[in-house]
């Protein structure tokens, strides 16, 4: 095993042990990425010489006993839609290109004090619009288990590097699925918290009330010790909640005897890919074996999800978007004519066609005498799609299914047709709306070797039975392939 | 014959709290430093910050709510009002609009046929100030100050009750010394703390139907409110004699020419695409917030001038001034504690304070001088120890300057003479100066001794007790 291979948990304890050090690791990565990334493009910024500074000042911290955690020295990746100190965060967006924040998020900081190396930073669908990672002003991230194929997204850079191993693990942020998705086209896992349990200050807001911050790892116990780290209370963040119960790691028990797992009905109907259904039902099958409760329910409200989601994320993007005007920072147009021309050529020319597209539909929905038709009755929908959840979690503990309808598609086959890429939304979106936790992990391969996610999802604050229950599968399954990664 | 016309005018208020720091994050609100430097991610709308309530606002928010009859929404949110400007720098402000901090309120004013009238408010709402732009001409270039970007406002929102440019200056007096009582702000429409737009109509008298109203805008004094409101009343009635329409607008008021211009009609109204702001959690109000907030509100006027006259003793028009100004009420109080002389106290408000403040144009609310000092302005006559001339010069440097008169006397050495022999041989040089005086009080013009008296103090350069001097000369004489 090289020590690229190490997932996070494996390399700190070796960095404890005196193995290998925090250096070596950043050394290791850094080569990695030099090596793989021409092809894939996971990053739009990497800081090598900040990355090796931060590992030899973590390296003598770790062997000063300062610092003892279970991510110390441990390289990672951040989406480029968090804010870093002194390093460029572009939203992988033009209007961002030159970009550098004065304030760290609290998340990032949160990895910082327990002595995470940071690598740099990961490409997205720009201001994490998209579900491919191709609407990047930076280029289209490739999944590394087949080029040609998307990695999904919007944290498709993230999913990708740690697919690629050109990281130990990542952060991601997640709207309407877009950690759980690139997490399994890629064959990684990743989690969504419950709404308020990682601070959103510094995360570069799309949808505000469905934003959160999450993990992308390589197995289900790297990804319970990162978000151990991640959660928190800030007061800087008003939605952010104080919890007591984030010892996230005490629960990496292969155990699932009595837990009450739902298969939703609405998840297995037309649309789903076959192969895509037959390896999530396989994965609840192994549950059931592991000692689980399975049961067909019937969720209901799903087809409203879409659109639901679509109009209140449309909406609030449109308005936490403003910000970006070419007077204060970020990308100005060369030529205008005045403050108003000034506004529509930085913004016409710094945003990408999708933004434009989701800015405008936001724009529309909360324009004077459609706000009623559209933006209310989509909040009203959305709390009673959490009602639907209500009701699930009195039987359930965890409710199972696919994360998308199908594999990873090829490059270029979605940006063509939004609506469709739209609707490869349906399993993740409605976890946002009702401020759920979920993950996703890898339950098989598709013909052509792309990876299929498994998603389990849970009631508020459940993050606990997600990780027993994903780990006790993770158990079952055995190692998944690592992408083969060869480069030519 | 002319028609009658009635005015109807409503206002929109906004005062500036009087909080430490901004509205959603740590910053200085304090007033007139370096541009820029009163700034944070947060207030200058960097990306990825996000706003967190200052509690003080709310509560502020809350006591202006109660004191003026409002009911409180326990259940608020703030929502985002949608525009693009440079001041602005998220180019949105957080502002209320669906559920605002208090509703259905209301004040009594005094007509001017002396009876009493309510305005009602419509609602208080919580709102963030934007920055200042500054132009540079020699530059040609806009620069923007953020400093102000943040600060926090309530916006007071009347019903169109009131009908004269007198009811809207007994409101906004209303409104205030109410806000100044809380101490929630020094409303001051010069510095902007306290800022009013006026919408008006008119209509024939009697009509039940509104006219169409403008809004006006840049109003930084009483005066020029009630020169906006008569002129704008002017304007829509010659409008409307010459059978044209008011054209629903906002109209500039522009003091120095006496006129208004307009800015924008409804027409290019913007839409502000209003709607709850996703970073801010609803607020609730609890049965104890409000609580609290109601056992810590301050005495107003109407129980303070009740209780100025069962306490103190001094004249109800007294009474009536000093309660008019927070300030004055506030002096009245702490320096009466002190001394326990209300009369003299209030003597030396009514007069030289009022007198001065009209003569130098200096408002209630930046009276300089302390309490502690006008009663020992108070004691310093009591024990003749200066005469009272001599008092009024004095008030008069701590008026402007707030010294302290037991050290200002003694540097200027402007005691009373209490020498005996000194004031003889004073009183008699003036006598041997003056016969024909002399000779007239002699034959009976008693007034004839005032002048002496004068001439005497002014050898004595005012330093005598004047009530010796008129005994020690008609002992002489």
């Amino acid at each position: 095993m090289t020590i690229t291979d190490m997932t996070a948990l494996q390399l700190a304890e070796a960095i404890r042990a005196g193995r290998t050090t925090a250096v070596e690791a950043a050394e290791a990565m850094l080569a990695n990425i030099e090596a793989k990334d021409k092809k894939y493009n996971c990053y739009v910024t990497v800081d090598a010489e900040g990355a090796l500074t931060q590992a030899r000042e973590v390296q003598a911290r770790i062997e000063a006993g300062e610092l003892d955690g279970a991510l110390a020295g441990v390289p990672v990746a951040i989406k480029d839609n968090m804010c870093t100190a002194g390093l460029l965060t572009t939203c992988s967006s033009k209007i961002l290109y030159n970009f550098v924040p004065t304030y760290t998020a609290e998340a990032v900081r949160n990895l910082q004090r327990a002595g995470a190396v940071i690598l740099g930073k990961t490409n997205m669908d720009e201001f994490a619009m998209g579900s491919t990672t191709e609407t990047s002003a930076y280029g289209a991230t490739r999944n590394p288990r087949n080029p040609e194929h998307v990695p999904g997204g919007s944290s498709g850079g993230s999913a990708a590097a740690v697919a690629a191993e050109e990281c130990f693990f990542a952060l991601g942020s997640d709207t309407g699925g877009s950690i759980r998705q690139p997490a399994a086209y890629c064959g990684t896992v990743g989690m969504k918290p419950t709404y308020g349990t990682v601070s959103r200050y510094g995360l570069i807001a799309y949808g505000s009330s469905l934003d959160q911050i999450g993990p992308l790892t390589k197995d289900v116990a790297d990804c319970a010790a990162v978000l151990e780290i991640i959660a928190s209370h800030d007061a800087k963040d008003s939605t952010s909640i104080e919890r007591q119960d984030t010892d996230f790691t005490s629960v990496l028990t292969d155990d699932v005897r009595g837990m009450r797992i739902g298969v939703p009905n609405d998840y297995f109907g037309d649309g789903l890919d076959g192969e895509v259904k037959e390896a999530v039902l396989a994965a609840a099958k192994t549950l059931e074996e592991k000692g689980a409760v399975v049961e067909r329910f019937d969720l209901s409200l799903v087809e409203y999800a879409i659109p639901t989601y679509y109009t209140i994320a449309a909406a609030e993007a449109s308005s936490n978007l403003e910000r970006f005007d070419g007077i204060k920072y970020g990308y100005r147009t060369g030529e205008y004519e005045g403050l108003h021309n000034m506004y529509r050529k930085s913004r016409s020319e710094g945003f990408g066609a999708e933004v434009k597209r989701r800015i405008m539909l936001g724009s529309f929905v909360l324009s004077s005498g459609y706000y009623d038709a559209y933006y209310l009755k989509a909040l009203r929908v959305k709390a009673l799609i959490k009602r639907a959840f209500d009701d699930a979690f009195a039987r359930y503990d965890v409710i199972l299914g696919p994360v998308a309808p199908t594999t990873a598609p090829r490059l270029g086959e979605s940006l063509a047709d939004p609506i469709k890429m739209y609707l490869g939304d349906i399993y993740t979106i409605a976890v946002n709306l009702a401020g759920l936790p979920a993950i996703s992990l890898p339950c098989g391969m598709d013909g052509n070797g792309l990876p299929i996610g498994l998603q389990l999802i849970g009631d508020c604050f459940q993050e606990k039975k997600l990780i027993q229950t994903a780990y006790t599968y993770e158990k079952a399954r055995g190692a998944f392939p690592a992408a083969a990664g060869e480069v030519e | 014959m002319a028609r009658e016309y009635e005015t109807v005018i409503g206002l929109e208020v906004h005062v500036e709290l009087a909080t430490k720091t901004k509205i959603f994050c740590g910053c200085s609100t304090a007033f007139g430093a370096a541009p820029n430097t009163q700034i944070c991610p947060v207030c200058t709308g960097m990306p990825g910050s996000l706003p967190v309530l200052n509690r003080q606002v709310l509560e502020y928010a809350i006591a202006v709510g109660l004191a003026t009859d409002c009911e409180i929404t326990r259940y608020a949110k703030f929502d985002r009002k949608n525009y693009f400007y440079p001041d602005n720098p998220q180019n949105y402000q957080i502002s209320q609009l669906y559920l605002p901090i208090c509703r259905n309120g209301g004040v009594e004013i005094e007509t001017a046929e002396g009876g009493v009238k309510r305005v009602g408010i419509h609602e208080i709402h919580m709102e963030e100030d934007a920055g200042k732009l500054l132009h540079d001409d020699w530059e040609d270039c806009s620069l923007v100050d953020y400093n102000r970007s943040g600060v926090p406002l309530i916006e007071i929102v009347s019903e169109p009750d009131m009908r004269s440019a007198e009811e809207v200056i007994a409101y906004l007096e209303k409104l205030r010394l109410i806000i100044q009582y809380l101490g929630a702000s020094d409303c001051k429409l010069q510095e902007g703390s306290m800022r009013a737009d006026v919408n008006l109509s008119v209509r024939e008298a009697g009509a039940a139907e509104f006219g169409t109203r403008t809004e006006m805008k840049n109003l930084n004094s009483f005066k020029a409110i009630s020169r906006a409101i008569e002129g704008e009343r002017e304007r829509q009635i010659d409008l409307l004699e010459a059978g044209e329409k008011v054209v629903q607008e906002t109209r500039r008021w522009d003091d120095t020419k006496g006129e208004s211009y307009a800015m924008r009609s409804k027409e290019d109204a913007q839409d502000y695409r209003y709607f709850p702001d996703p970073d801010l959690v609803p607020i609730v109000v609890s049965d104890e917030m409000l609580e609290e907030i109601r056992a810590r509100q301050p005495e107003f006027r109407t129980e303070k001038m009740k209780r100025y006259r069962e306490e103190f003793g001094i004249p109800d028009y007294d009474i009536e001034i000093i309660t008019g100004f927070k300030r004055m009420a506030d002096i009245f109080e702490a320096a009466t504690a002190i001394c326990g002389q209300p009369k003299k106290v209030s003597n030396w408000l009514m007069g030289e304070t009022l007198r001065l403040m009209k003569e130098r144009e200096v408002e209630a609310e930046d009276l300089r001088f302390s309490p502690e000092n006008l009663a020992k302005l108070i004691a310093l006559t009591d024990a003749r120890v200066i005469n009272s001339s001599v008092a009024k010069e004095v008030f008069e440097v701590m008026f402007e300057e707030n010294v302290d008169p037991e050290k200002y006397v003694e540097e200027k050495g402007l005691r009373t003479v209490s020498d005996e022999g000194a004031l003889r041989r004073t009183v008699e040089e003036v006598i041997a100066a003056n016969p024909q005086s002399v000779e007239d009080y002699r034959n009976g013009k008693e007034k004839a001794i005032g002048f002496l008296v004068g001439q005497t103090m002014k050898a004595m350069k005012g330093k005598a007790d004047p009530a010796a001097v008129n005994r020690m000369l008609k002992e002489l004489l």
